[in-house]
């Protein structure tokens, strides 16, 4: 304890929600200049623990301690002031606004906007953060957003920086760029906290990771010398088991059928489908890859009914026109839909979880005879999802919204999969979710397929796509690559598709985007 | 460090959503209490003549329920519209419109009627409501205008309808150009359901709304669609409920049940047309809606509590005289402390500093 002091030292952390202990007991030691990787299973306590050290909540108990001396960190400002900056996951920026205005909206003191824009230029160059302060946020990609975050952090000079699931969002070249960034931070002293569930990028990136477990700290390691399997099973505390790998079978008949799908929407910020065309066959598994905002959104609602398209066989659901159905109606042909927002979307959060098995399971299960809800079936269809799926609840009055992140989702794929349908669409099925909920997520999808079902998945997460499609295409600017089979391409090759290097017209749209 | 805190209860506790009310109603007579203590009468006193001597006769029970009626069956209609978020202000002039098309066909009929009469009259007010109601549902589905600004806007077109016909064609022949109507014949009246009071048949509607509305929102599919659209609009539309026909309904049916209550005026205490149908019921049910919950059982109560306030500040005006603004002062109590008190749903008082429970480890069952 006389070497040179710990940047950040926390001891005996504990932190109490009603009907839950988040942290417990926790001491963390953070060192200059080390990558530290916090890792955990959702609801470990990592998010509750990294606001604590933020100042967006505060301890029960426990004591702080900053480059050596007790510390109170009563709120964000203070955490800023004492050198802790934060890249959250979800990004706050403004669309209408350029980067230097949103950066000059988050800082404490910003100065003049010339002054400002300036230092940006010279950050961003310095960290190889490419960045034009002049530009608006809504003409930025995902990668480039987290570039103005990480920058506003910068400016504040940090001296530790924590980043919470910071790749999620990125290609796999963008994630690189990024670990040369933090590398570089790293040589000058600066510490980070990166939290993540991707374990691959936590060995290759990190020196030390902490595990949380139920809210305990269950182990340290460096993580350069556990695999990705050791990693994961320190995590859920349990071996783990990964799905086998789909042996190509035979595909059968197509169940979905896309042909020249292109929208228009009234939304500037959205992203246009431009001739996009593939199909799901029986027992296949396809995978759409692609970074968030490149029409996925709507490709998803051009599938599920939520939006009309124009031309109703350009949507086929087993050789029947259905673009000018409704969701309800695409459900009777034998469609199950499962959203990318969980809360908000796929379930209501203030209803029980009965209730939110009526939500879809009204189209193709006996929910409702004559206009009047047979609620004692709907209990017993939440809780055959409950049992059949492992959701950890405490029954089916619970609120949805008291579910964690990878119960809910358990919950909302087993109310699609139980309806038995021919054609299941899956956006982001395990965003979010802990390694225990994803395998056995990625175990039903599999063997739904299986069954003879086909199955869409539309996923940001490449390591996921590769466990589980058949073939693989991604989605860029609205357009579709064509689809490859998975044994027969590599993440590189799928990750410079997602920088856009696939062979299509270009059109002005995007020479208007670029401008 | 404190020595009362809020700690949120993790789900919504249902004892509470029934108790608050009643709190608040404590809270109220209690603050009442201290008021007119106060302001130098005997509180007791004043109490009694404010909330209990309206109770104590056949009478003023009666009242009670024929002010309750019109509220009552606003109020119904107004709230599942609300679940659905659907935001009908206009319950004052649908209300106006069904008494100009039910007492319409009473004075039409003038002289003519028959047992047929009074069903016709039930019918058509409930139409006239539902059909000023579609204005805006129209304007609303096709154009995505707000129904809060149109459906309030056609309050004061209604009303100048219904002053244009009480000057016009509604005018009593012989009434000496006093701008009522004629006094509705027997088969246009509705019959009296307690002897020695005006209590009506509109108040036996307003019961079977109470029931029906329960049973809308509580057992049917439609009623399970409109509380996912209120909730979440963007899960509704993910399960494929059709919002339009939502609005539709919702709209036609706070419509109808105000038409009825307007009706249920004409063709019950009022007996005629006249230029003040209502009080402002239409809007005082806004309030009743929302002091009860939404909840059909809840609006019933709350539809007593608002009469109850209205008769009592006029028997407190005469008994002791109190200026008229007494009403006011305890309906915006009550509203007040029940707003107040509604934070106990979802948050639980807990006494002592934070933390210092110290046992509180063994609690943290999943």
């Amino acid at each position: 304890m006389s070497s040179p002091p710990h940047r950040l030292e926390l001891r005996g952390i504990t932190k109490r929600f009603p009907g839950c202990l988040a942290n417990d007991q926790v001491d963390l030691v953070l060192r200059p200049g080390e990558i530290h990787a916090l890792l955990g299973e959702n609801g470990a306590g990592k998010s509750t623990l990294v606001k604590i050290i933020y100042g967006v909540l505060h301890a029960d108990a426990g004591q702080i301690r900053w480059n050596g001396h007790d510390t109170h960190i009563p709120d964000p400002a203070g955490a800023r002031r004492l050198g802790i900056g934060m890249v959250f996951q979800h990004f706050s920026l403004f669309d209408t606004l350029t980067v230097a205005e949103n950066i000059s909206l988050g800082l404490d003191q910003p100065g003049p906007m010339d002054a400002l824009s300036a230092r940006i230029a010279e950050v961003s160059e310095r960290y190889g953060l490419s960045l034009d302060p002049r530009r608006h946020v809504h003409n930025l990609s995902v990668g480039e957003r987290q570039r103005v975050e990480i920058v506003r952090c910068l400016l504040q000079d940090p001296k530790l920086l924590i980043m919470d699931e910071p790749t999620s969002v990125l290609t796999p070249q963008e994630a690189t760029r990024l670990f040369e960034t933090l590398r570089r931070l790293a040589a000058e002293g600066c510490t980070i906290l990166y939290i993540s569930h991707k374990l691959e990028e936590i060995r290759a990136l990190c020196d030390t990771a902490t595990v949380l477990r139920g809210g305990r700290v269950v182990g340290s390691c460096d993580p350069r010398k556990e695999t990705a399997r050791s990693l994961a099973e320190m995590m859920i505390g349990t071996e783990l088991s990964t799905p086998e790998r789909l042996p190509q079978g035979e595909a059968g008949a197509a169940k979905l059928q896309v042909r020249h799908l292109s929208t228009t929407s009234d939304n500037p910020f959205a992203t246009n489908l431009k001739d996009v065309s593939f199909e799901v066959r029986a027992g296949e598994i396809l995978g759409i890859a692609g970074v968030a905002g490149n029409g996925q959104a709507e490709l998803m609602a051009a599938l599920s009914g939520e939006a009309l398209v124009p031309d109703p066989a350009s949507v086929a659901i087993e050789g029947r026109p259905a673009g000018h159905l409704g969701p309800r109606e695409r459900r009777l042909l034998g469609l199950a839909f499962v959203p990318e927002e969980r809360l908000g979307r796929g379930a209501v959060p203030e209803l029980s979880l009965s209730e939110n098995a009526l939500l879809s399971g009204y189209a193709r299960e006996p929910l409702v005879r004559s206009g009047l809800v047979h609620f004692g079936r709907a209990r017993s269809y939440a809780e055959r999802i409950i049992g059949a799926f492992n959701v950890v609840t405490h029954g089916h009055r619970a609120e949805a919204r008291s579910l964690s992140g990878g119960n809910l989702q358990k919950f909302i794929i087993g109310r699609e999969i139980l309806q038995k349908p021919r054609l299941l669409v899956v956006g982001q099925p395990t965003w979010g979710v802990d390694a225990g909920a994803a395998a056995a997520i990625h175990r039903a999808l599999i063997d739904l397929a299986r069954s003879g079902a086909a199955v869409l998945v539309i996923s940001q997460d490449l390591d996921e796509l590769f466990v589980l499609s058949d073939r693989i295409a991604v989605l860029f600017h609205g357009h579709l690559s064509e689809s490859r089979p998975t044994h027969h391409t590599s993440v590189e090759e799928i990750g410079l598709l997602m920088g856009g290097l696939f062979n299509h017209p270009p059109d002005e749209d995007e020479v208007d985007r670029a401008v | 460090m404190t020595l009362l805190r809020l700690e949120p209860r993790g789900e919504a506790s249902r004892a509470m959503v029934y108790a608050t009310p009643l709190l608040a109603v404590a809270l109220t007579l209690a603050s009442g209490f201290l008021l007119f203590w106060a302001m130098g009468f005997d509180p007791v006193k004043a109490l009694h003549a404010f909330f209990i001597a309206p109770l104590l006769s056949l009478r003023g029970l009666g009242e009670l329920a024929v002010k309750a009626t019109p509220l009552v069956l606003c109020a119904i209609g107004l709230a599942i519209g609300f679940r659905a978020n659907v935001w009908n202000i206009g319950a004052e002039g649908q209300l106006t419109l069904g008494a100009i098309t039910g007492g319409g066909l009473a004075l039409a009929f003038y002289g003519e009627g028959g047992w047929w009469l009074l069903p016709l009259m039930i019918v058509a007010g409930m139409a006239g409501g539902a059909l000023w109601a579609a204005i805006p549902a129209f304007l609303r589905v096709r154009f995505n205008a707000s129904e809060i600004l149109t459906s309030l806007m056609l309050n004061y077109v209604a009303l100048h309808l219904l002053n244009y016909l009480m000057h016009g064609p509604y005018r009593d022949p012989d009434g000496f150009a006093f701008p009522e109507s004629r006094l509705f014949e027997a088969d246009a009246v509705l019959p009296l359901l307690v002897a020695g009071t005006r209590v009506h048949l509109g108040s036996l509607f307003a019961l079977l709304a109470v029931a029906a509305g329960w049973f809308l929102m509580a057992r049917t599919f439609i009623g399970f669609q409109i509380k996912v659209i209120g909730l979440t609009p963007t899960a509704a539309g993910y399960a494929g409920f059709n919002q339009k026909k939502i609005i539709w309904l919702t709209l036609l049916l706070s419509g109808a049940l105000a038409g009825l209550a307007g009706l249920g005026e004409v063709a019950g205490p009022i007996g005629q047309m006249n230029p003040t149908i209502s009080p402002g019921y239409g809007y005082t049910a806004i309030i009743v809606a929302f002091l009860g919950r939404l909840h059909p059982v809840g609006i019933l109560l709350a539809g007593f509590l608002m009469a109850l306030s209205f008769i009592g500040g006029e028997a407190a005006q005469i008994a002791l005289g109190l200026p008229k603004a007494i009403t006011g002062v305890f309906q915006g109590m009550l509203l007040f402390f029940l707003l107040a008190t509604d934070v106990l749903i979802r948050y639980r008082v807990r006494f002592g500093a934070k933390g210092a429970a110290g046992s509180g480890v063994g609690r943290a069952a999943a």
